[in-house]
């Protein structure tokens, strides 16, 4: 099933009176259980088609399917809605809430979300999602007393609290040595093959890309090429579900 | 997203930084401080200013003669003679509103005591209900004359503290005899003393004295004494060689001596004032009421025809001087509040440094889905927050201050549930207002660039 499919995404900024194209008619289809790493040179619009692709802004012009839904046309609200529920996002630099404890920091993303849980149950089930990136015994760190690795992890324990089925990640080891990129990518191989969340990610490390099971090339706001590789995991898409 | 969810994001936002909150609120702190203290130090004054005025007499009513007039021309206020005694007992008995009263008759003689003199302001003669009348009733010295002594037109009085000191220089004046226009009264009693009334008038230069026997022995104004003037000829008044008396007299004349020693009642006996106390001053328009019933009833006044006497109470001056003191509070309000606003400003300076400063915090909470009013009211919650702790700090802060005002400089200040209900509206309109333009602009925010800002 395809999870994920873009028709003809275009995405011209405007400056003043220039107009700078920066994605010129992306089409692609992503399947439920990928692994998609998007690579290509810096300012080749990786970021921009992202932040398409998350619901964080509208293309100029083109149709972006999200399950079966067209999203472009969707309000300000209606994409806020569409972001807590079925968009898990991981950043460069963590983004996790400063003077904050890594469980109220997992934690943030239900207090928009529609159902209302009590404070034990929101507890009980950030809890749980750091358990899961294995740092159920850091609960009330604080960022500033965890590693980059770990601080990475929290950030995805909390992009995964509303239990969405993709997982944005743009340039997810940008800050990260090459040790706890390692680990923090075989998070994400174990996220999808055990979970089956499809992940989305940034880089334009090689090495990095090696992890995906398919490899989408960005140049000049073009896809050049959408190949499969032949990863460390040898499980196929199909497999994951 | 509940209400307490957001205000524990914004306490715990405010906790961050609880040194920068501490200050911005200060503001609050003080301009609420202000505020309460003001409403609770004018509040004193205010109650302060009622029970002094109710002192002076403010549930007192006067009710004084008509206008006498003579073929069109008025005498003024006063001058006709309608009033009697039992017009002031007819109103004790029959007024539910009225407390006690007193039958009034003023005199303006020379005083004498060995070899002083003093004229004072006013020499009342009146029953011991007076007393009550005034609240005069605790004296300094001796005692008051009683009823007793009003029915037998006795020569007995009371001093006001001015003529006690002039007269008597220290010594205690009771139980010594003073000179009233050659008749000698005993002194009893001494007022406590009471100070100058409202007009400026002093209210201690008084003697107190039974109505019956300054109307009979002082003023000597009795039938007998008119009747004598009008057929003594070889005094000054050569008009009654003129005209003289046209009816002869039935009785022999009397010497003055005689007068002096028995002097004549008159069955119609008028006094110059009646003052009566409503029980409150709430109940002073039905006192009014029922005393012009009474007073219309007994002076056989036809529905359609005016009074013959009127009644005035102090409704008016307690008006002016409540406005002055209410004017005062608002004035001092008014400055408080300048405060609150310039405090709110601050919380406006704060929480626009506080949005841009956590602009990728916004822009982390939208990634995640919160929409532009979950991020408003965020803003909005925690202004409000920063603002009612300050002015929760504030009200805390301005009881303090007024307490402190009332132990070292001993003003009457009065706690108000209101005042403290408005500090509380207050503070949180404060940082509803003012928080709304910082709050505004962080949910306008592009979650992109709220992201990328650095
Ligand atoms: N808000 C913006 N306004 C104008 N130009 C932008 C904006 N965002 C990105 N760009 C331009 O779009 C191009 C692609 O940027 P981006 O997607 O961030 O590249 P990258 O592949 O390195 O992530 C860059 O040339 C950048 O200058
Ligand atoms: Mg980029």
């Amino acid at each position: 099933m395809e999870l994920i499919t873009l028709h003809g995404i275009e995405k011209t900024y405007q400056m003043g009176d220039i107009s700078v194209p920066v994605l010129k008619g992306i089409s692609l289809a992503i399947r439920q259980g990928e692994l998609v790493a998007l690579t290509g040179s810096s300012g080749s619009g990786k970021s921009t088609l992202m932040n398409i692709l998350g619901c964080l802004d509208r293309p100029t012009a083109g149709e972006y399917w999200l399950e079966g839904q067209e999203t472009s046309l969707l309000t300000a609200d209606e994409r806020a809605l569409l972001r807590n529920r079925k968009l898990g996002f991981v950043f460069q630099s963590f983004n996790l809430l400063a003077r904050t404890s890594a469980i109220e920091n997992v934690a943030m993303p239900l207090s928009y979300s529609v159902e209302d849980l009590s404070s034990s149950e929101t507890r009980k089930r950030a809890a749980e999602m750091l358990g899961r990136v294995g740092l159920g015994d850091r609960l009330n760190h604080y960022p500033s007393q965890l590693s980059g690795g770990q601080q990475q992890r929290v950030a995805i324990a909390r992009a995964l609290i509303n239990h969405p089925p993709v997982l944005f990640a743009d340039e997810p080891t940008g800050n990260l040595d090459s040790r706890t990129s390692e680990e923090v990518l075989q998070m994400f191989e174990q996220l999808n093959a055990e979970d089956g969340i499809t992940i989305i990610m940034v880089t334009h490390d090689p090495k990095v890309a090696g992890h995906a099971k398919q490899i989408i090339r960005i140049e000049d706001g073009l896809i050049q090429d959408d190949a499969a590789t032949d990863g460390p995991t040898p499980q196929t898409s199909g497999d994951a579900q | 997203m509940r209400i307490y969810a957001t205000a524990g994001i914004a306490l715990k936002a405010l906790r961050r930084n609880p040194m920068r909150a501490m200050l911005t609120t200060l503001g609050i702190v003080i301009g609420v401080g202000a505020v309460i203290a003001m409403m609770e130090i004018g509040a004193g004054a205010s109650t302060a200013l009622k029970k002094s005025i109710a002192s002076m007499g403010a549930n007192v009513l006067v009710i004084r003669p008509g206008t006498a007039s003579s073929g069109g021309v008025s005498f003024g206020a006063g001058t006709s003679t309608t009033l009697t005694p039992e017009d002031c007992q007819a109103i004790l008995r029959e007024c539910p509103a009225i407390r006690n009263g007193a039958p009034m008759v003023r005199a303006r003689a020379q005083v004498v005591y060995g070899n002083r003199n003093w004229i004072p302001n006013a020499i009342y003669g009146t029953t011991p209900a007076y007393l009550d009348v005034q609240d005069w009733n605790i004296l300094a010295e001796g005692e008051p004359f009683t009823d007793r002594d009003v029915l037998n037109s006795n020569r007995v009085c009371i001093l006001g503290q001015t003529l006690a000191r002039e007269l008597f220089e220290g010594v205690s004046p009771v139980g010594k005899e003073i000179r009233i226009q050659n008749i000698s009264f005993r002194v009893i009693g001494v007022l406590s003393l009471k100070g100058a009334n409202m007009m400026g008038h002093d209210q201690d230069d008084v003697i107190l004295a039974p109505w019956t026997t300054i109307k009979y022995r002082v003023t000597g104004t009795s039938l007998a004494t008119a009747q004598s003037t009008g057929s003594t000829s070889d005094t000054v008044n050569t008009l009654s060689n003129l005209y003289p008396a046209a009816q002869p007299s039935l009785y022999p004349e009397r010497s003055s001596v005689q007068q002096t020693d028995n002097p004549m009642p008159v069955r119609f006996a008028n006094i110059d004032w009646i003052m009566a106390a409503a029980n409150s001053s709430q109940e002073i328009p039905l006192a009014i009421k029922q005393i012009s019933e009474v007073l219309r009833e007994r002076h056989r006044i036809r529905p359609e025809e005016p009074e013959d006497f009127n009644i005035r109470d102090m409704a008016e001056l307690t008006a002016t001087l409540s406005t002055t003191t209410t004017l005062m509070t608002n004035l001092l309000l008014a400055v408080a509040m300048i405060s609150l606003v310039v405090g709110g400003v601050g919380i406006m300076n704060i929480m626009l440094v506080s949005v841009t400063e956590r602009t990728r915090e916004i822009g982390l909470r939208m990634a995640v889905g919160a929409r532009g009013r979950d991020i408003l009211r965020q803003f909005l919650v925690e202004a409000v927050v920063l603002c009612l702790t300050g002015g929760a700090m504030g009200i805390v802060l301005g009881h303090g201050g007024s307490q402190l005002v009332r132990l070292v400089l001993g003003w009457p200040v009065q706690t108000s549930p209101a005042a403290i209900a408005t500090a509380v509206l207050v503070s949180a309109g404060v940082g509803i207002i003012f928080g709304f333009y910082p709050a505004w602009k962080a949910s306008r925010l592009d979650p992109i660039e709220a992201l990328r800002y650095e």
